[in-house]
């Protein structure tokens, strides 16, 4: 069957709204995407219509978690810094920063002449109070130990600001690329500790970003538009409508009818669904590593688990390639670690697991699995070798690994057992009490390596973390080492360090990153995947002058 | 209560977050009380039509939210039910009137395709059909993100439109459903004497079915149309995550998903109150249809 993509009659509704209204601007109707011949000249102009799959839950990215929420906010809101195509820390708010020696102290110098939305110029006050903010306790911030280490913020001028930790802290620099907020506009709303009452918070957000603020539709869409005193220029795209759209299926019949420019794809959207024309000339689809890998992880207090051959022998057992193919039809990187490959922490020079299944059975007889029962399977001590493996309920992915995971290790002579359980439950019931055998979960990763939280041996108390119970002498080591250091070359040798110590030990067997599969219209412009993903600078994307669509007041 | 609690999915579930400020957002929401003191915390404001803030980092009043999304829901569900009514009626007289014809037969497949057809299955085939390939209807949402610049009845056109579809497959089951139960319910009033005397007395066909009979037929009728109220609202959830239409079953569901409290409470508190209105309206308009209903009662006093 082949799909047409129909001109819709947006382009005309637009001619039409140009009649009727009067607005400046020109929608061209009668270019059919990118088969009319352009000059890729930047120019001013159009709506790009987005696409969120969530609600906003707020616009105040300080107090949100959600990505919905943290998408609208970057666009209205700026940090002190940014990160570039390749995640390398670069100014924004902040012209420069300085670390001290001793990595306690670090010192921003503000870019001068940057204003609010409303017209107030922004200063270090504001940056002392967006951190007051973050760590009142009257402020319902997801965030806030994150700050932990700061003793103090200080103003030393309008235009420079000293912060200063109790200890040197590596993430410190990552942090501060949280949104700066307006403290003449909240300052007794954060005090009185209503926050969440501002109307900044849903009906007049007020920041420094590239974007400003002009509609909210609880459930329907938000409308922004382009910031003429943005500090890098205003804009070249003027608008910007993100239409919420729950339904992943529904978000992609809406990207074939051409109702919405940008959404995500699935696996089997990306390589299945839409290798046709119309659809390669009217968008332009991107890949790049995402930020979260899948594991299957063992509870290291269980005895079978805990000897390092067994946890191999998996790891040898389970073809990588295979769980890749028939999860994410390829699109996903073989893990070798907890680090995306392609940023300054991650290593290949690491003990890698090829698919060897003689290997693996050899390893598991070494740990005393030799004799086999009348199933096939491996017996110790009159037990043969199962396990319970739990994913959670509703991602399709995890389910799918379970289950390649299954066929192998079964292969192996080891039983599994899935079970998928609905995720508050599962969080409750079975990863805080440590109730579990095994468990395909996927970590997402941030923008700083420091994963003390996920690997360190003080974090296995009921609320923390290493659920898995990992207890290793020399990852605890290389994981102080790497975040009390603020520099990078000495944080670059203690990553890979710590790479190599877990690819030798295998706590848990890492599966793979999957890609991120985002797709955008073919008429924007200027558009540089990396690392970083796509969405970094969208201020400087472009639809040129005779592609543009929408009329934008 | 299903396990869990807003505070840890709201901060994201694997946020390494420091219990202090887990503890201190559970204060502040009034979680660390005991169940019953929630309870009767929570009876005490709604007696004053308080419903409370979301737990949602909005903290939006309940109420306007529900403001923004009821009349929504009601209005798709108003359409869909006049629909429902004045298709099924007819369809389900004729093929009880005409039992075993043709054109009984063939809505008695109807309705079988009915039953059995999905709804978000349907859904998902009209939207590629009618959104995708011919490109005549939108796919989802109420308006179109350039609405404002439409000239008025552009407007009104274009918001129709986006109603097509979801009513559409909001009233294919339903329709399914309430033609079956007309049938039966003529099937059973005109087989009674009084039918059989009206029909001696020399009366046109039409007055012993249409005045005779159908009155006393749509009893039952008017009784399930007041019921499914609550059924239509938990209807439209699925409905409104297709089609992306901001109503009540999106922010229940939602709601339920994050564990938020006052806002499930409110719903739950809405839905009821209208399914009283709803059976209250049922029971007024016995007495509209069946003229014993009044008579009777005249007679008791």
């Amino acid at each position: 069957m082949r799909w047409r993509i129909p001109r819709r009659p947006v382009a005309a509704v637009a001619l039409l709204a140009l009649a009727a209204a009067g607005c400046s601007g020109e929608a061209d109707s009668s270019t059919d995407g990118a088969t009319a011949p352009v000059s890729a000249t930047a120019a001013y102009g159009d709506t790009f219509i987005d696409s969120l799959l969530g609600n906003i839950s707020s616009l105040i990215p300080t107090i949100t978690s959600d990505s919905a929420s943290h998408e609208v906010g970057n666009q209205i809101y700026s940090g002190l810094i940014t990160f570039d195509k390749d995640l390398n820390p670069v100014g924004d708010l902040a012209e420069s920063w300085e670390f001290s020696r001793d990595c306690r102290d670090l010192t921003f110098r503000l870019r001068p002449g940057v204003k609010w939305h409303d017209g107030r110029p922004f200063t270090a006050d504001d940056v002392v109070f967006t951190w007051q903010t973050i760590v009142d306790a009257k402020t319902p911030s997801p965030y806030k130990s994150e700050y932990a280490l700061v003793e103090s913020v200080r103003a030393e001028g309008p235009g420079v600001v000293r912060v200063h930790y109790s200890q040197p802290f590596a993430k410190a620099l990552t942090n501060w690329a949280t949104a700066m907020l307006p403290k003449h506009l909240l300052e007794t709303y954060v005090r009185e500790g209503r926050i969440r009452e501002a109307p900044q918070n849903w009906s007049a957000p007020v920041g420094t970003g590239p974007y400003r603020f002009k509609e909210l539709r609880s459930g329907e869409k938000v409308v922004l538009v382009s910031n003429p005193d943005y500090w890098e220029g205003r804009p070249y795209i003027s608008r910007i409508v993100y239409r919420i759209i729950p339904s992943q299926a529904t978000t992609f019949l809406e990207l074939k009818a051409r109702g919405v420019d940008a959404t995500t794809l699935t696996a089997l959207q990306y390589s299945r669904q839409t290798e046709y024309r119309a659809f390669q000339r009217a968008y332009t689809k991107f890949r790049h590593p995402g930020n979260g890998y899948t594991y299957l992880g063992f509870n290291l207090r269980d005895p079978r688990f805990a000897d390092r051959r067994v946890r191999q022998a998996f790891a040898y057992a389970i073809n990588k390639r295979e769980v890749i193919d028939g999860v994410r039809v390829g699109l996903a990187r073989e893990a070798t670690g907890p680090y995306k490959p392609g940023t300054w922490a991650y290593t290949d020079k690491v003990k890698t697991y090829p698919y060897d299944m003689d290997k693996a059975r050899r390893l598991l007889a070494e740990a005393g699995w030799t004799h086999r029962n009348e199933d096939g399977l491996l017996v110790r001590d009159g037990k043969p070798f199962t396990f319970e493996l739990l994913t959670n309920q509703g991602n399709d992915e995890r389910k799918k690994v379970a289950e390649i995971v299954q066929a192998q290790l079964r292969e192996l002579g080891v039983g599994v057992e899935i079970r998928t359980l609905e995720w508050a439950a599962f969080l409750k019931e079975h990863i805080k009490k440590r109730n579990f055998e095994a468990i395909v979960l996927g970590w997402g990763i941030g923008i700083d390596p420091d994963q003390y939280v996920v690997w360190h041996s003080s974090q296995t108390g009921p609320d923390q973390l290493n659920h898995i119970s990992y207890k290793n002498p020399e990852v605890d080591r290389l994981l102080e080492a790497g975040r009390t250091t603020c520099v990078r070359e000495e944080r670059v040798k203690y990553y890979h360090q710590l790479q190599q110590v877990l690819a030798e030990d295998l706590p848990l067997v890492f599966l793979y990153f999957s890609d991120a599969l985002p797709v955008v219209s073919s008429r924007v412009y200027g558009i540089d995947p990396g690392p970083n993903g796509i969405r970094y600078r969208s201020n400087k994307w472009f639809v040129p002058q005779p592609l543009q669509r929408y009329t934008a007041g | 209560m299903a396990p869990g609690d807003p505070v840890e999915i709201q901060q994201g579930d694997l946020n390494p977050l420091h219990q202090q400020s887990l503890q201190e957002l559970r204060k502040l929401y009034g979680l660390d009380d005991p169940l019953h003191v929630q309870y009767w915390n929570w009876l005490k404001r709604i007696v004053l039509l308080d419903f409370g803030r979301s737990f949602a980092p909005h903290g939006r009043p309940v109420i306007h939210m529900i403001r923004e999304r009821l009349p929504i829901t009601l209005t798709l569900n108003v359409i869909e039910m006049l629909i429902i009514v004045a298709m099924a009626v007819p369809v389900g007289v004729t093929s009880a009137t005409r039992q075993y014809s043709a054109f009984d037969k063939a809505t008695t497949v109807f309705v079988f395709v009915g039953f059995a057809t999905p709804d978000f299955w349907l859904a998902v085939m009209l939207q590629i059909l009618f959104g995708v390939h011919m490109g005549w209807l939108p796919i989802s949402g109420l308006r179109l993100p350039v609405w404002e610049y439409l000239p008025f009845w552009q407007q009104q056109w274009d918001f129709a439109s986006h109603l097509i579809l979801p009513i559409t497959v909001a009233t294919f089951g339903g329709l399914a459903g309430f033609s079956r139960y007309m049938r039966q319910s003529m099937l059973e009033v005109i087989r009674q004497d009084y039918v059989q005397s009206a029909r001696a007395k020399g009366l046109p066909e039409s007055v012993v079915i249409g005045k005779h009979a159908l009155r006393n037929a749509m009893l039952p009728i008017v009784t399930v149309l007041g019921l499914s109220v609550p059924g239509l609202i938990g209807g439209s959830v699925i409905v409104e995550t297709i089609f992306a239409i901001p109503g009540m079953g999106q922010l229940m569901v939602q709601s339920v998903y994050e564990r938020d409290y006052p806002v499930i409470m409110a719903n739950l508190v809405i839905v009821a109150s209208l399914t009283l209105v709803a059976n209250l309206i049922a029971d007024l308009s016995y007495s509209l249809i069946d003229p014993r209903i009044r008579v009777s009662r005249r007679g008791r006093r």
